[in-house]
């Protein structure tokens, strides 16, 4: 009762999606500081080496709800089986991955429990609270952070009087991390049929087409990063000579991939994924808060800008001002001189 | 007649956001950015436009819920294709999050009842988080299709529709009513018509009514069509303890302005020289 819950979702191969172990990571913290357990929720279809997969993160309790009908994901039985369970345990904190699953599972059933949840938090911490109208003080919640307002200020958000307390996370906000290899939990299977009714599976999914990952920018050592300052698709093109050079994978901002420069599966920041690179190159990149969420965990950062007083030069170890038409082709050119 | 719902918003521009729009002490100056009809909003009012193409025999009403100023968005999906208005304004609305708010618009959408279906954006650029669709959704029992990108088909009983995910597209089939949210990879919505604009020029809420130094009054009288209904707290029977601030369960604890922890940088330019150089440190460190 009142422990810390994970959904953890199964993808496209039937295991655990990997933004689900990065919160099953972080939920062995906050439920370590809370003194609390960690129990993950897994709705799904014969999913692959639970157990095996799960345990090493600290998961105290997997509740599986197992049943051919529970693959692919579908928003009424999922909402079904999370809130009757939710209604049961009830958890003090659930986490859910901002991905195209929980952003529509979570919502629903956060409505269905009245409870508060804030959406795509970059941190996650613990701390007091006191209501300055009332006065009241509460303990040990949930502080949900994220940019808000177009990323000017960062909000911290809290559910002082309902719980759960409930926040979704993009992938790579929080980092993977193996518990103890040997630790072991209990799985209870839930009984789906008591769970779900037919009337839940009114909605039929009639295609699917998922591709697989084809940009692996979140592991990658080295990226090459475009905004909008990098003017047009054609001008991507220096960025992909010198990523291939170099062995980096090519990044992009919001703002230049609504401008269609580049695909949507490059896009770092906050409604993107995070990365922790190497060496993140950003070229023509203003730096607005909603990127450097994604990117500020660099270990060396090079901004690339006409512009002197860009954002973004705040962070980075090198500012090269001048215009990248000009730096990306003499970087290549040096490192293939220098690489001889 | 086939009932279609649109909802939409008003939201500050937060994409074109401007050195003026943070105050000196830190706050957010709403006045320094102008309010702009929520991106995705066009996109669902699009499809919107589109089911009636195909049923004909249908009906577009927007719902808005905002300040009195949010009528203008009401007004221009008039101009491009809706029907009817409805803007549900009410100072005790004010410091909604997403609960409150689906409540509120769950409340108004029962007044709207029967419907066939109600569509609205995936979210609203001023905060991101795609959540009062589901959640309007939910407190309606209405199954919900998320990230809609194309109608596929339409008829009385049920719609069919492409959705686009994180990694590829989905087509799913939900019998009607349902709540339909519109991702912005859906088509773009189509441009004011001129023989509308005309038509919904004096369109007003009675709030623009009272306040307008012409009366127009006789006018709305006589076309019914130009009354944007405006619907308060009271008018939509809503528990009070469950809208605005009071019925929100998450509190904004701490907002900070974004200040930058200036690292050291090293400040190069274009030259030959300063470019050379950064290349040699990176190899010599073996990080490229």
């Amino acid at each position: 009762m009142r422990n810390v819950f994970v959904y953890c979702e199964v993808n496209e191969d039937g295991v655990i999606a990997d933004v689900s172990l990065e919160l099953l990571s972080k939920g062995r913290k906050l439920a370590a500081a809370l003194g609390l357990k960690l129990e993950a929720l897994v709705i799904g279809s014969d999913v692959k080496e639970l157990e095996k997969t799960l345990y090493p993160y600290g998961v105290d309790v997997i509740h599986y709800a197992n049943d051919k009908r529970l693959f692919p994901f579908s928003t009424l039985p999922h909402a079904a089986i999370t809130a009757k369970l939710f209604e049961q345990e009830k958890p003090e904190i659930v986490l859910f991955g901002a991905t195209s699953v929980g952003r529509d599972l979570a919502p629903r059933v956060a409505s269905k429990l009245t409870a508060g949840l804030t959406a795509d938090c970059t941190s996650l911490e613990i701390g007091d609270h006191e209501d300055v109208k009332t006065g009241k003080k509460y303990e040990r919640l949930l502080y949900q952070i994220r940019p808000a307002f177009g990323g000017n200020i960062i909000a911290t958000i809290v559910n002082p009087e309902t719980r759960p307390q409930m926040a979704t996370v993009r992938e790579g906000v929080m980092k993977k991390e193996i518990f103890d290899a040997d630790y072991k939990g209990i799985i209870k299977n839930i009984d789906v049929t008591e769970f779900v009714n037919d009337t839940d599976f009114i909605c039929e999914i009639i295609d699917r087409h998922i591709e697989a990952q084809k940009v692996n920018i979140k592991g990658a050592q080295i990226i090459v990063s475009g905004g909008y300052g990098v003017g047009s698709r054609e001008n991507f093109k220096l960025l992909y000579d010198l990523a291939e050079l170099i062995g980096g994978e090519v990044g992009a901002t919001r703002a230049a991939v609504d401008g269609g420069f580049t695909e949507h599966e490059r896009q770092i920041g906050q409604t993107g994924v995070t990365v922790r690179p190497k060496l993140y190159i950003a070229c023509g990149i203003s730096g607005s808060v909603q990127h450097r969420a994604g990117m500020d965990q660099s270990s060396k950062i090079i901004s690339i800008n006409t512009d002197k007083d860009a954002p973004l030069n705040a962070i980075a170890d090198y500012v090269i001002v001048g215009s990248l038409h000009e730096v990306l082709p003499k970087m290549v050119k040096y490192y293939k001189q220098h690489s001889k | 007649m086939f009932k279609i719902i649109v909802l939409v918003k008003q939201v500050p521009d937060t994409r074109n956001v401007g050195k003026d729009a943070m105050k000196a002490d830190g706050t957010v100056n709403r006045a320094a950015l102008p309010a702009i009809f929520n991106p995705e909003d066009l996109n669902a009012l699009e499809m919107a436009i589109q089911m009636k193409d195909r049923i004909k025999d249908a009906e577009i009403t927007v719902v808005s819920m905002g300040p009195g100023r949010a009528a203008e968005i009401i007004r221009e999906s008039l101009y491009r294709g809706a029907d009817k208005g409805y803007l549900i304004s009410d100072m005790k609305f004010a410091g909604a999050d997403t609960l409150a708010t689906s409540y509120t618009l769950s409340m108004a959408l029962r007044k709207l009842e029967p419907y066939n279906v109600v569509i609205c954006g995936r979210q609203a650029i001023d905060g991101d988080t795609a959540q009062v669709g589901p959640q309007t959704a939910e407190k309606l029992s209405l199954p919900q299709i998320t990230y809609a990108e194309t109608l596929e088909a339409i008829d009385t009983e049920s719609v069919t529709v492409k959705r686009r995910l994180e990694r590829g597209v989905e087509t799913v089939k939900s019998p009607l009513p349902c709540l339909i949210t519109v991702h912005s990879s859906a088509a773009p919505c189509r441009p004011r018509n001129a023989k509308r604009t005309l038509r919904f020029k004096r369109a007003l809420t009675p709030s623009e009514l009272q306040a307008s130094s012409t009366d127009y009054s006789a006018m709305l009288e006589s076309c019914s069509y130009l009354r944007i209904r405006e619907w308060s707290a009271g008018d939509l029977q809503a528990e009070p303890q469950r809208l605005g601030l009071s019925g929100s369960p998450t509190k904004v604890k701490k907002i900070e302005n974004v200040v930058l922890a200036h690292k050291d940088a090293k400040m190069l330019t274009a030259a030959d020289a300063d470019v050379e150089s950064v290349v040699v440190e990176l190899m010599g460190e073996h990080i490229i």
